[in-house]
Order: C-alpha cells, then sequence, then structure tokens
C-alpha cells in the first residue's frame, strides 16, 4: 500500500504548480536553445526579476497583483535587452557566460544590505498571494481531488493559471515555430552566418527569441511569486536553471510539447525517489542513513536515472531521434 | 526553368567588352567597383585593392595562391568582415560598411567555402529561407497563417522549381544533413538564387565535390551567366577556371597583380611566377584526372 502512496504523491507533484511554473519557464528555455541555439544558463535570472517584479510592486508599494506582473514582465525585456545587445553579436558562448554570470550578480544584488529597503534583502518578501488568492473562483481553503490526490482550492487556483499560461506559451510556440519565423530562428539554430547571407538580420531574429523566452522565465517567476506567497533571493540558485535544462533534454529540446513532458517527468522521479527513500528509511532498510541525507541521496538517484536516460534516449522523450543523428556534422 | 543547354557559343560573344588585361582595368559596365579596400590581421595586410571592377553579365574567377586573401577579399565585400579602409559600389550604390544581411539584401549573395547548408531543416525549408521580404518573417505577421499563406505559396512554387532545377527534387522533403558533399554545395547554390540576386558570389564551388557533379556545376554556373547574373568565384582547379571564366582577376599577397581574360592570364609571366608554375604541378596529383 506505501508503494501506491509514492506514486500517488508523484502523480501530484508531476501535476502540481510547481511543475506547471518549471513547465512555463523551460517553455523559454525552449524557445532560446532548442530553436534558436542560445545557450542560456541564466534562465532562472529571468525567473527572479519575474519574481521581485511582482514581489516589490505588491509588499513595498502596494500595487495590485496585475501591475507587478507587468513590472516583472517590463524588468524580463530590460533584463534580456542588457545580456543581448553586447552578446549576441559575439559567438554562442559568450551570451552562456554572460547569463550565468548574471544570473548569480542578480541574486547577489536582490540579497544585498543595500538593497534591503526594497527587497528586504536575505528575509525576502512576504504577503504577495493576498490579491491573487482575492480572484480565486474555489473555495480557497477546500480541499479537492480523492484519495490522496488532493490539492486545496488555493494550489488548484494556481495550478488553473499557471498550466493555462503554459498552454498559452505553448500554443504561441507552435504557432511562431510553424511559421516562416520559425524557420529563420531554426535556420539561425543550425548555422547564423548561413542565414545571415541570405539577407536575414540575425541578431534581430536572436533578440527577439532571447526577450520572448525571458518573459516566459519571469512569467514562472511571478507565478512562483504567487504560489509561494513569500519569495527570498537564495531559492534563485543556479540549480534553478539545471534543473530547466534537465527538463529541458528529458522532455526533448526543440519540441512544443518538449517542456511540459519533461517537467512532468522530472518532478514525477523527484518525488517518487524522495518518497521511496524515505519510506526505506522508515522501514529500518537504510540504517546506515539519516534523515538529512535523503536529500542528498535522492538528487543523486535522480541524477542517475536522468543519465541513464540520456545515454539511452538523448533526445529526450519525444525528441525525434532521427534529428539527433543528422546533427553529427 | 528552361535554359539548361551550354551556350556553345559562349567562348565567342566578348562579354568584357575591350576591357584592357591589367590590374585595376576599367569595364564598360561594371556592377562592382573597389577602391582601396585594405584589411589587415595584426602585422600582415591580408587584402590591399586599390581598383577592381567586376563587369555585369559576366563569370569573373579570383584566383591566387593559398593565403593570397581571397576569402577575405569575399568576406569584406559581402560585410562578413569589416575593413580597415576603402569604399565600394554594387550596382552603383555605396556597400561599403554594410552588415552581410544588408549586402544580400542589395543583391549581392555569396555562399561558403565550407558548405553551410542548414542540416536540420528539410531541403524545402533551406531553400524557403531565401526568399525575400517575407511577411511571415516579421513577429507581427509570423502568428497568423492567413496573413504569410499566400506568399508560402508563391515562394514554395518558385522554391520547387529551382529544387527541379538543380535535381534536388525528389530529396525536398530529407534533412538537409542527409545530402552528399556535392548536393549540398548544389542546395546552397540554389538557396542563394532563391534570394534573387543580381550577383552571386561563390566561394570555391567545386571543393569536396565528386569529378561526376562538377560538370553539373559548371553548367549551372554558366546558365546563371546566361540568365544574366553576374558570377564571381573563387576556385583552385585551374582547368574549371580556364574553362567558364570571361575574366580572371590574379590575388597574390592581398594584391590584385594581374586581370585578364583566360588566354592572357595563361601567358603572364607574372601569374606563372607566382602561382600557376606551383599551382599546375599540385593539380596534376589532385584534381585535374576528372577532366
Amino acid at each position: 500500500m506505501d508503494i501506491l502512496m509514492i506514486l500517488a504523491e508523484a502523480a501530484r507533484s508531476a501535476v502540481g504548480p510547481i511543475a506547471a511554473i518549471y513547465a512555463l519557464a523551460a517553455v523559454g528555455l525552449n524557445m532560446h536553445f532548442g530553436y534558436t541555439g542560445l545557450l542560456n544558463f541564466g534562465q532562472v535570472g529571468f525567473m527572479l526579476v519575474g519574481a521581485y517584479g511582482v514581489g516589490i510592486s505588491v509588499a513595498v508599494f502596494g500595487l495590485p497583483v496585475s501591475v507587478g506582473f507587468l513590472v516583472g514582465l517590463a524588468c524580463a525585456v530590460v533584463l534580456a535587452l542588457l545580456l543581448g545587445i553586447p552578446t549576441l553579436r559575439l559567438r554562442a558562448d559568450y551570451l552562456s557566460i554572460t547569463t550565468i554570470a548574471a544570473a548569480e550578480v542578480l541574486r547577489l544584488v536582490y540579497r544585498a544590505s543595500f538593497a534591503e529597503s526594497v527587497t528586504n534583502g536575505v528575509y525576502g518578501l512576504q504577503n504577495l498571494s493576498s490579491g491573487f488568492r482575492a480572484v480565486n473562483p474555489f473555495d480557497g481553503g477546500a480541499r479537492y481531488g480523492f484519495g490522496s490526490f488532493v490539492f486545496t482550492g488555493n494550489q488548484l487556483w494556481l495550478m488553473t493559471v499557471a498550466w493555462g499560461l503554459v498552454g498559452l506559451a505553448v500554443l504561441l510556440t507552435w504557432l511562431l515555430i510553424h511559421s516562416p519565423w520559425g524557420r529563420v530562428i531554426k535556420g539561425i539554430r543550425e548555422d547564423e552566418d548561413a542565414v545571415r547571407s541570405l539577407g536575414k538580420n540575425v541578431f534581430a531574429y536572436k533578440m527577439q527569441a532571447l526577450v520572448l523566452g525571458g518573459l516566459l522565465g519571469a512569467l514562472a517567476g511571478a507565478m512562483l511569486a504567487m504560489h509561494q506567497g513569500a519569495i527570498q533571493p537564495d531559492q534563485f540558485k543556479p540549480q534553478v536553471t539545471f534543473f530547466l535544462w534537465v527538463i529541458l533534454l528529458l522532455g526533448g529540446a526543440g519540441r512544443v510539447f518538449g517542456p511540459i513532458l519533461g517537467s512532468m517527468a522530472f518532478w514525477f522521479l523527484m518525488s517518487f525517489t524522495d518518497g521511496l527513500l524515505r519510506w526505506m528509511g522508515r522501514e529500518g532498510w537504510l540504517p546506515f542513513l539519516s534523515g538529512p541525507d535523503f536529500g542528498a541521496i535522492q538528487l543523486a538517484f535522480a541524477g542517475v536515472m536522468l543519465v541513464l536516460l540520456i545515454v539511452f534516449r538523448p533526445q529526450g522523450l519525444i525528441g525525434d531521434r532521427k534529428e539527433m543523428l543528422v546533427n553529427v556534422k | 526553368m528552361s535554359s539548361d543547354e551550354v551556350n556553345g557559343s559562349a567562348a565567342v560573344v566578348d562579354r568584357m567588352a575591350g576591357a584592357l588585361p591589367e590590374p585595376g582595368s576599367a569595364k564598360s559596365d561594371p556592377i562592382l567597383v573597389v577602391d582601396g579596400v585594405k584589411r589587415s590581421f595584426g602585422g600582415l595586410t591580408a587584402v590591399d585593392v586599390e581598383h577592381l571592377e567586376v563587369q555585369r553579365g559576366t563569370i569573373t574567377a579570383l584566383i591566387g595562391p593559398n593565403g593570397a586573401g581571397k576569402s577575405t577579399c569575399f568576406n569584406l565585400l559581402t560585410g562578413f568582415d569589416r575593413v580597415d579602409s576603402g569604399r565600394w559600389t554594387f550596382e552603383g550604390r555605396s556597400i561599403n560598411g554594410k552588415r552581410g544581411h544588408q549586402v544580400a539584401r542589395a543583391g549581392m549573395v555569396r555562399t561558403f567555402q565550407l558548405t553551410k547548408a542548414l542540416t536540420r531543416l528539410s531541403v524545402l525549408d533551406n531553400m524557403l529561407l531565401g526568399a525575400q521580404g517575407q511577411t511571415g518573417e516579421r513577429m507581427g505577421g509570423a502568428f497568423l497563417r492567413s496573413v504569410w499563406g499566400r506568399q508560402e505559396k508563391v515562394n514554395t512554387e518558385r522554391a520547387l522549381d529551382l529544387l527541379e532545377r538543380f535535381k534536388l527534387i525528389d530529396k525536398r522533403r530529407d534533412m538537409a544533413g542527409a545530402l552528399s558533399g556535392g548536393q549540398r554545395k548544389l542546395l546552397e547554390m540554389a538557396r542563394a538564387l532563391m534570394t534573387d540576386p543580381s550577383m552571386i558570389m561563390l566561394d570555391e564551388p567545386m571543393a569536396g565535390v565528386n569529378p561526376a557533379l562538377v560538370q553539373s556545376l559548371l553548367h549551372h554556373i554558366t546558365s546563371l551567366r546566361d540568365e544574366g547574373k553576374t558570377v564571381l568565384f573563387v576556385e583552385h582547379d585551374m582547368d574549371v577556371i580556364m574553362g567558364i571564366s570571361d575574366w580572371i582577376v590574379v590575388l597574390a599577397q592581398g594584391r590584385v597583380i594581374a586581370e585578364g581574360r583566360p588566354s592572357d592570364i595563361r601567358s603572364n609571366q607574372q601569374v606563372i611566377d607566382a602561382y600557376l608554375g606551383a599551382q599546375e604541378v599540385e593539380d596534376e596529383g589532385s584534381v585535374s584526372g576528372d577532366e
């Protein structure tokens, strides 16, 4: 019976708010890497400015949540321009170095003491989601679902909005990718000089893709703020970006539904391994481990599973193996 | 496309209209005029062209020993590299300082020494990328198929015509990465034509192509000229160059050391010293077996 409970809990994670939020950010990363070939290792930076855009607007300036979202999105555009203008004319690796550094710099700036008056430093911002919950059509405190597969009304509202946004983002991606615009950015992924020689302004296209993917990252960050009701800088560490990369590669980069499937599979695995380890610990099968070790083992275990998947299915869950092989030049 | 015949009388018509066989000679109807273009890398002067004119509607070959600055020259003229100084005009309009995509839009399109097939796009998509002025390529217009569908249909028809002509029509749904080296050269040339250029710059179009395809590529190049397009190409194979060029420009150490018809170049002592003497020996072993 316990194993069923663990599976139910894992399934709950796979459709839960966090999976939706990571899927949203990964759709953005897919636009960057999967289609345009931009190596963005700082997607968490976009999530951070999105989360703090809404967080600061609501908690510090008392603005409505909707305005906060717009502020977060505007911050993402500014960040994308700041990152893109100096680096997008250079080789691909420069963007990756810049983004990973910029995301860390942002986290350090937002937690710094000189910024405390607006960001509240390491303590972060609280009470962010009352405006969001005020428009909740569900009963916030009630429980919905069956058996162990239950969500509170607040979670359900957040999931509805977050998965709705994921759906919109996927639709947007699909429309763009199946248009001449998408053909140009896929061409840029393959060889930007060739595309330039055909009269396309490669820099402008890369910038558009960077902004678009960054906006989705910021939206994910803003939804994270709504989900938690509180944010603090240290949850935007580089590992978030790498989770997003795992999600993208797991699902299949350059596939419209790749990030969604990847996010669901990733959070299913994370929750399943966590549940399994804890259960085995409770049963006394792991006498050499104590509570805090489980988290580390779980990450390692999930990592091994992902390595196996990448080795045996490098194209991801729904990638096209033919396309992968063709890429060997 | 109908003109699949090689123009047999090509050698009889003097497309050069009496241009003098000397470096920097004036042409009667130049499409490209280059003045004082210089580019150096550190202390090394890669390109230093004082004056060069390319006659409209001809095949002009750019030759020279390795390191003579041919590819650099191509990169500079097409906006893929920045000059240190100099000016050049294309169809009477100044295009120096323009970026690669702007030069291509002006009607001067290039190919690359190392073929750049967009491997994970289909052959047809490769072709469609070449079409200019697509509303669907602007983000605003991309969302609605009704906005760009008609244009796409017209472009697709043109792309299929070109693929037919370059004998790639059966491959249209294949990934470009699945094509052979020679087919990629053909695709690159067809894709360049999709932009409807007035001048096409081919950087070593025959490199790495098997002998059977060389003939077909040559045939395509001459038919481009016969349609009124200007071709400037870099090549190493002397048989190819002498066979199809109307005019030859010889670069050595970044400078134009000679210009002229194939017959002028063949007998030019300076060229023989700088280039041909050594090159011919090399060619015996490597390339000339196919002719």
